[in-house]
């Protein structure tokens, strides 16, 4: 694995807020390596005279009416938080989460 | 060294619909946590998100109000981060064909002249949660109510010259935005929300220096105040000689001071592609030409037209339409009641002096436009002095109850019986004969110290005119 590309993976580990391991850096370096070649191979194609897509649907959204509709009750919205502090979703704090990874 | 400012604001607005922007929960302002959630706004998978009609509308509504150019086709892209007010990890936003774009807001300079900013974007996004900050350690709690709201953000480029300028754009956006009922523009709870980039630059050099982003202010007053200190932070670097820092910081009210923030994200590190789930938005001619031809009659020129038709002073015509809601309640008075003037002082003094000191709109208070009439016509029939109608105004206002009603409970109908004020005015020429003597010693002045013992006497309720009159009649010749 070259140097760089293992900064490339930690950087995007850091963005995804993932901590890898050694094994994992160097699998998920191989499986991006594989990502990138193929994207690579995919700019190499002539597309001249092809006109560019934006989007891959080519229907346009059906838009809907401005209504309201009862949410869901709180104990189910509650339901899968991990913790939860009275009504609040309950999460590590952000400057704790950088304390931690700095 | 001569330095020129340069700074651009970003403002997010969040659209007045009544559901959210890919869901059907409520888009309101509440305290209870997590009550105005759904798997859509939680962004649990699975989910079928469905685009709100009515916020493509605001958003188009705005786009065309600040002379932007539409985009017939566009869509929306994912900015991917990780922070628990997002729960998606990515934030649904227009990246790549923003709805609105190159228009512009004419402003006034700081010479009072017309200045052209130009607005490089208008874009819909959806808003995040709320992190309140839980007080013991290492935990925050998350609110998701305020998730999925709908946003747009307006950008402007680098045109604005000074603190000032920018108060002023934003003056005049907020004003744009609550006459075309896009947004009520409320900086107390969020729905008006600004940024600003500030750099500083060698007076004539073409180029940009390093600029500093600036967040978290929660008033115009504080943008100001937080450029204001910026420029001077900024100025004080580079005149010793050092540079400036690319950086976010925060606007801390209590200590009217800057603070630095978490090192900002590179854009390219939020990985922006187009959502993929989400089926593009198109727009057709007619929709943009009914969308312009329902805009409302803009501040400016209703203003105009309140000089030309209402013959009022621009000063009048410029405080009246700086809301549309005191000019809606000016229009409804003059419906019941035809004279433009009077009831533009009114409007301009008292009442705007009790919605201040109350902190309400003008549709929230129950003093209406038919109480105010109720008032003026009340002072045209001389049932009460102006004087008088202040209080009663204050007071009708603050009970809640009609002016009439105040002025018959607290006995304030003006005194316009001769035979009773006949009797105070007795009481005074006895009281003060030395000012009845210097008055027919040819001391004019003297007439006007008993006119005003008068209006003592009978708490202001007195015929100032007749008072006079019958003064004369008694102690005159």
């Amino acid at each position: 694995m070259a140097i760089d590309f293992a900064e490339e993976v930690d950087h995007v580990a850091h963005l995804a807020r993932l901590t890898l391991d050694w094994e994992e850096k160097v699998r998920m370096a191989e499986q991006l390596s594989k990502i990138l070649e193929t994207a690579r191979r995919v700019q190499e194609l002539d597309t001249t005279g092809i006109e560019p897509t934006a989007h891959v649907i080519t229907l346009p959204a059906v838009l809907r009416e401005d209504l309201t509709r009862p949410s869901l009750p709180l104990n189910r919205v509650l339901q899968n938080a991990p913790t939860r502090q009275k009504d609040f979703f309950r999460v590590p704090s952000i400057t704790a989460v950088k304390q931690v990874e700095e | 060294m001569e330095y020129e400012v340069v700074i651009g604001l970003e403002v997010h607005v969040e659209l007045l619909t009544k559901s959210k922007l890919f869901c059907c929960c409520p888009n309101r302002f509440v305290a209870e946590p997590n009550i105005n959630t759904c798997p859509g706004c939680l962004g649990f998978p699975g989910v079928l998100p469905q685009l709100n009609s009515e916020a493509v509308r605001h958003a188009l509504t705005a786009s065309l109000a600040l002379n932007c150019e539409i985009a017939l086709y566009s869509y929306f892209d994912r900015k991917n981060y990780f922070y628990p007010d997002i729960p998606k990890g990515y934030q649904l936003s227009q990246f790549f064909v923003p709805i609105g774009s190159k228009g512009f807001l004419i402003i006034e300079d700081d010479n009072g002249k017309p200045k052209t900013v130009r607005i490089g974007r208008v874009h819909m996004e959806e808003d995040a949660g709320k992190l309140v900050h839980a007080i013991s350690g290492n935990t925050s709690l998350v609110d998701y109510n305020r998730a999925g709201v709908p946003l747009i953000e307006i950008v402007t480029e680098p045109d604005l010259r000074s603190p000032g300028e920018s108060r002023r754009y934003l003056e005049q956006l907020k004003g744009i935005l609550q006459y075309t009922r896009v947004s009520d523009c409320k900086m107390e709870e969020g729905s008006l929300r600004c940024d600003a980039n500030v750099s500083l630059r060698p007076m004539g050099c073409p180029d940009l220096g390093s600029k500093t982003e600036l967040k978290n202010m929660n008033s115009f007053k504080a943008v100001e105040k937080s450029l204001e200190h910026e420029i001077k932070r900024q100025r004080d670097i580079l005149r010793s000689g050092k540079e400036v820092i690319t950086q976010t910081l925060r606007w801390d009210e209590g200590s009217q001071a800057t603070i630095v923030m978490r090192g900002k994200l590179q854009a390219h590190d939020y990985r922006c592609f187009t959502d993929p789930e989400l089926a593009p938005i198109e727009l057709t001619e007619e929709d943009v030409e009914k969308a312009r031809a329902a805009l409302p009659e803009m501040a400016d020129v209703r203003a105009a037209r309140y000089v030309n038709e209402y013959d009022l002073p621009e000063y009048d015509a410029g405080v009246l339409t700086s809301s549309h809601g005191l000019a809606d309640y000016f229009e409804s008075c003059l419906e019941l009641y035809n004279n433009p003037k009077v009831t533009s002082n009114w409007i301009i003094g008292e009442f705007t002096a009790q919605l201040n000191s109350t902190g309400l709109e003008p549709d929230q208070c129950s003093f209406q436009p038919k109480d105010l009439v109720e008032l003026l016509l009340m002072i045209d029939q001389k049932l009460i002095s102006g004087k008088i109608a202040k209080d009663v105004l204050a007071k009708a206002f603050q009970r809640g109850t009609s002016p009439r009603l105040v002025v018959e409970e607290e006995g304030l109908l003006q005194i316009s019986d001769q035979s009773e004020l006949e009797k105070v005015i007795v009481k005074v020429i006895s009281e003060n004969p030395d000012s009845v003597e210097n008055y027919r010693g040819g001391k004019a002045k003297s007439l006007g110290f008993l006119v005003g013992q008068v209006m003592k006497e009978t708490e202001g309720k007195a015929n100032p005119r007749l008072v006079n009159e019958l003064l004369l009649k008694i102690i005159g010749s």
